[in-house]
C-alpha cells in the first residue's frame, strides 16, 4: 500500500481526483435515493400548502432563530410520543424549504403545538415568557406586534417556493397580499378569499387580537397554530399501530 | 506591505475592487427596504476603503525580485492577528449566549440582541472566523514550506485572506438582522454563498499553482488534509445551500430542498463541515506544527494512509446518525450509524499518530506549554471522535439526542481538539512569521494553557450532567405509567449547569485575551535578524521536479 500511495501523491491533479471521487460516494448513495424510492415521503392527498400568513409567520420564526432551540420532529419513541402527541411523519414537512426538524430541546418540541393554546396565550408568551410560565428561560418578543408584516411582497415569495415545487397556484400567487390581510380580518372583504383557496379549515382570525392591522405576531402565531395540522395522516397512523412505540 | 505588490498586482487588485464596489452599488440599490441593502453598503464602503488603500500605493517603486527569494508571509501574518480578533468576538459571543440561558434577561431589549439571533454569530464566528482564519493563515504557511515554493502570485492570497473575511462579517452583520437560512452552519443566505464560492475557487487554485511549482517529489501529508478540507467544503457548501432567492432585491431565499431530503442534505452538510472543516484541515496543521515542535518525525506513515483515506471516505456517509428515530427512512439510519462507529478507526489512527510522534520528545511536552497545547489537542481529538461513535449509536442517541449532551460532545471538540492545535500552531508560527526567537512570554503560554483546559473540562462535565439528566428525567415514568416530569421541571434542572458552563466558556476566552495579548507582545518586540536566512526560503533556482510519477 505505501508503494502505491508514493505514486498518488506524487501528483497534484490525481490526488485532487482522488479525494473528489472517495468523498463523494456516501452522498450519493444516502441522499440521491431519497428522491427516487417512492415510500419515502408518504402519501397524504389532505396535505395542504401554507397560506401567505403562515409562510410569512414561519420566516420569521427562522429569522428569530426558533429553531436553535425548539424542534419539530417527534421521534417514534414512546415517551415523545406521549409527550408531544403522534411522531413526525416526512410528509409534513413536504412543503418545508428548509425543514425546520432542529437538533436541540432547550425548550419543547413544537411539531404539533398548533391549537394547544389560544392565540391569547401565544401572544402573551411572546411578549414575556415569565409572565405565564415564570420560570421560562426563552427571550421576549414584544417588538413583533409593534411590526407591521410586510405583506407587498407575498406572491415574489410563493412564486419562489413553486419555483422549488411547493404546488402554488396562479390565483394564489396573484392574491397573496389579500390572502394575507384577509387571514387576519374576518370581518373584512377578503376573509372569503383565503377559505376559498386554502380550504374550510383555514384559520381566520385576529391573531394578535388587533384586526386592523396586519403585525409579525399575526404571522407567527398564525403559523404556530397550524403546525402539526396541515394534514391528519400522523393522526391516521398512530391510529393503525397504537403500541407503535419504538 | 503593499510595497510588495508588483504594480500589475495592484492594478489587477483595483480593478477587482472596483467591481465589487459596483455589485455592492447594485445591491444596495435592488435592496431598499431589505437587509440585502444594508449589505450592499458594507460591501460598497469595504471595496471603496481598499481601493483607496491601493490608490496611495499605486505609484510605489516596483518591488525587488529579492522578494522572490523568500515565502510570502504576508496574508499569514494578516489572517493570525485576525484568527486571533475572530476569537475573542467568536468567544464573547458565546459567553453571552450561555448566560441568556441562565438569566434570559441579560440582554437589550431589541431584535438583534435576542438569544436566537446572537448564537448564530458565536457560532459562525467561531466556526468561520477563528477556524476559518487560522486555517488560511497556515495553509499558506504550510504550503510553502512542505513544497519549498513561493506563493504562486501576491494578489490571489489576498483575495482570499480578505474576502473570506468579508463572507465572515456579512454572515455576522446578517444574523443581527435576522438573515439567515436557518440550516445550522449554513445560515448565510443566497448572495454570502455565491461570494465564499467565488473566493474558494481562487483559493483551491493557490493550491494547486503552488503544488505544481512544488520542488519535492511528493505531496506533503499536511497538504492531503488542507486539500481536502477546500474540495469537500466546496462541494457540501454548494449543494447544501442550493436555493431559489425571492428575487434579487431579496436576501431571503428558498431552499431548493425540503422536509425529508433537506433534512438528510443538510445533516450530510452538517456533520462533514465538523469533519472537514473542523477537523481535516486541523489534522493538517498537526501533522506539521506537532512533529516540527516535537523535533520528531511523524510516528508512521501507513497510518497517515489509513486515517486519510478513511476520513474522506466515511466521514460523507455518516450524517445521517443525526436523524435517528425520525422521518427519515431507517436504512439511512443504520448506515450512518454503521459508518460512525467504523470511523473510530481512522480518528484513532490519526490520534495515536500524534501521540506515538511525541515518543522521545514527552520532556518537551512537559516543559513546553506550546507542545503541550496540541499534545492536548490530540488527546480530546482521541476522546472527542469516541464519544462521537458511541453517541451515533441507535439507542444511546436516544437519550442524548436533543439534550445538552450533543452540546458538550461539540464543545469537547471546538475547545478541546480545534481551538488547542490552533493555539498551539499560532504559537509556533508567530515568532516565526516576525522573526522573533520566541514568543514574548513562555508564562503567559503556560497560564493561557491552563485556564483553557479547565474552561474545557468545566464546559464538557456541566454538558454532560444537563444532558444525561434532561435526556433521563424526559423518559421517566412513575408508578402510574405515565410521565413523571413536566417539560419544565427538566429545564429548571439545568440551572446550574448552565450557570457552570457560562463560567467555563468565561475561562477559555479569558484564556483566548491572555493569548492575544501574548501575540501582540511579541509582534511589537524587536526583531531578532539572527534567523538562518537560507533555511527558511522556497528553492527558486531548482528545475521543477517531473510530474506526475514516472
Amino acid at each position: 500500500m505505501p508503494e502505491f500511495h508514493r505514486k498518488i501523491e506524487r501528483s497534484a491533479i490525481g490526488f485532487v481526483l482522488a479525494i473528489v471521487v472517495v468523498s463523494s460516494i456516501g452522498g450519493f448513495v444516502e441522499i440521491a435515493p431519497l428522491f427516487t424510492i417512492d415510500n419515502t415521503v408518504e402519501n397524504a392527498p389532505d396535505m395542504r400548502v401554507y397560506t401567505p400568513l403562515e409562510q410569512a409567520g414561519r420566516n420569521i420564526y427562522m429569522r428569530e432563530g426558533c429553531y436553535a432551540c425548539h424542534s419539530q420532529m417527534i421521534r417514534t419513541l414512546r415517551d415523545e410520543v406521549e409527550r408531544y402527541g403522534p411522531y413526525s411523519l416526512a410528509v409534513e414537512s413536504k412543503y418545508d424549504h428548509p425543514m425546520l426538524w432542529g437538533s436541540k430541546r432547550t425548550g419543547p418540541d413544537l411539531a404539533r403545538i398548533g391549537g394547544k393554546y389560544s392565540d391569547a396565550w401565544q401572544v402573551a408568551h411572546l411578549i414575556n415568557p415569565r409572565t405565564v410560565v415564570p420560570e421560562s428561560i426563552m427571550p421576549k418578543f414584544g417588538w413583533l406586534r409593534e411590526n407591521p408584516l410586510r405583506i407587498d411582497d407575498l406572491g415574489e415569495h410563493l412564486a419562489a417556493l413553486r419555483d422549488v415545487g411547493v404546488p402554488y397556484t396562479d390565483d394564489m400567487i396573484a392574491n397573496a397580499t389579500q390572502d394575507a390581510l384577509g387571514q387576519t380580518a374576518p370581518d373584512g372583504d377578503f376573509a372569503a378569499g383565503v377559505v376559498k383557496r386554502y380550504g374550510q379549515a383555514t384559520q381566520v382570525r385576529a391573531f394578535d387580537g388587533n384586526p386592523a392591522i396586519v403585525t409579525e405576531m399575526d404571522a407567527l402565531v398564525a403559523y404556530l397554530q397550524i403546525l402539526g395540522h396541515l394534514t391528519g395522516a400522523a393522526q391516521a397512523e398512530l391510529a393503525v399501530q397504537p403500541e407503535d412505540g419504538k | 506591505m503593499l510595497a510588495q505588490l508588483t504594480s500589475g498586482e495592484r492594478q489587477l487588485s483595483i480593478v477587482v475592487l472596483i467591481l465589487m464596489a459596483m455589485v455592492g452599488l447594485a445591491m444596495a440599490a435592488a435592496g431598499r427596504g431589505d437587509p440585502i441593502g444594508v449589505h450592499g453598503f458594507i460591501v460598497l464602503a469595504a471595496s471603496v476603503a481598499m481601493i483607496f488603500v491601493m490608490l496611495s500605493a499605486l505609484n510605489a517603486p516596483e518591488p525587488s525580485t529579492e522578494r522572490l527569494d523568500h515565502y510570502y508571509d504576508d496574508p499569514s501574518k494578516v489572517g493570525v492577528i485576525l484568527t486571533m480578533i475572530w476569537a475573542m468576538v467568536g468567544m464573547f459571543f458565546g459567553v453571552w449566549v450561555a448566560s441568556l440561558l441562565a438569566w434570559p434577561d441579560l440582554t437589550f431589549d431589541a431584535a438583534w440582541a435576542s438569544f436566537g439571533r446572537l448564537r448564530p454569530v458565536h457560532t459562525s464566528g467561531v466556526i468561520f472566523g477563528f477556524g476559518g482564519n487560522a486555517l488560511i493563515a497556515t495553509s499558506f504557511h504550510v504550503l510553502q514550506r512542505t513544497s519549498r515554493a513561493r506563493l504562486p502570485d501576491q494578489f490571489s492570497p489576498w483575495f482570499v485572506l480578505l474576502g473570506y473575511n468579508l463572507f465572515c462579517i456579512l454572515a455576522a452583520t446578517g444574523y443581527f438582522m435576522g438573515v439567515t437560512q436557518s440550516k445550522e452552519y449554513a445560515e448565510p443566505e443566497w448572495y454570502a454563498d455565491i461570494w465564499l464560492v467565488i473566493v474558494w475557487v481562487v483559493y483551491f487554485a493557490i493550491y494547486i499553482r503552488t503544488l505544481a511549482r512544488r520542488k519535492e517529489p511528493h505531496i506533503y501529508v499536511a497538504n492531503w488534509y488542507y486539500m481536502a478540507f477546500i474540495l469537500v467544503v466546496a462541494i457540501l457548501h454548494i449543494v447544501n445551500n442550493l436555493a431559489v432567492p425571492v428575487s434579487f432585491g431579496h436576501a431571503k431565499s428558498y431552499s431548493a430542498f425540503s422536509g425529508v431530503q433537506d433534512a438528510m442534505t443538510q445533516w450530510w452538510y452538517g456533520h462533514n463541515a465538523v469533519a472537514f472543516f473542523l477537523t481535516s484541515g486541523f489534522l493538517g496543521m498537526m501533522y506539521y506544527y506537532l512533529p516540527k515542535r516535537a523535533g520528531r518525525p511523524i510516528y508512521s506513515y501507513r497510518l497517515s494512509i489509513i486515517s486519510f483515506w478513511g476520513i474522506t471516505f466515511m466521514y460523507m456517509w455518516a450524517g445521517s446518525h443525526h436523524l435517528h428515530y425520525t422521518a427519515l427512512p431507517e436504512w439511512v439510519q443504520t448506515l450512518g450509524m454503521t459508518f460512525s462507529l467504523v470511523l473510530l478507526v481512522p480518528s484513532w489512527a490519526s490520534a495515536g499518530n500524534a501521540l506515538a510522534t511525541l515518543n522521545g520528545a514527552w520532556h518537551k511536552v512537559r516543559d513546553d506549554a506550546t507542545l503541550r497545547f496540541m499534545m492536548a489537542a490530540a488527546v480530546f481529538y482521541g476522546l472527542t471522535t469516541f464519544e462521537g461513535s458511541f453517541m451515533a449509536i441507535r439507542p444511546v442517541n436516544a437519550l442524548s439526542h436533543y439534550t445538552d449532551w450533543t452540546i458538550g460532545h461539540v464543545h469537547a471538540g471546538a475547545l478541546g481538539w480545534v481551538a488547542l492545535i490552533t493555539f498551539g500552531s499560532i504559537y509556533c508560527l508567530v515568532p516565526a512569521l516576525w522573526k522573533r526567537e520566541r514568543m514574548y512570554s513562555a508564562k503567559l503560554i503556560e497560564v493561557h494553557f491552563w485556564l483553557a483546559i479547565s474552561g474545557t473540562v468545566i464546559y464538557v462535565f456541566a454538558m454532560w450532567n444537563s444532558g444525561i439528566l434532561q435526556g433521563l428525567m424526559w423518559r421517566t415514568y412513575n408508578e402510574n405509567g405515565t410521565l413523571t416530569y413536566s417539560f419544565i421541571e427538566s429545564m429548571v434542572a439545568m440551572h446550574p449547569y448552565y450557570i457552570a458552563r457560562a463560567f467555563g466558556g468565561l475561562l477559555f476566552l479569558l484564556g483566548a485575551i491572555t493569548g492575544s495579548y501574548n501575540i501582540l507582545m511579541t509582534i511589537r518586540g524587536h526583531s531578532q535578524a539572527a534567523l538562518q536566512p537560507g533555511d527558511d526560503a522556497p528553492q527558486r533556482h531548482l528545475a521543477p521536479v517531473a510530474q506526475p510519477a514516472e
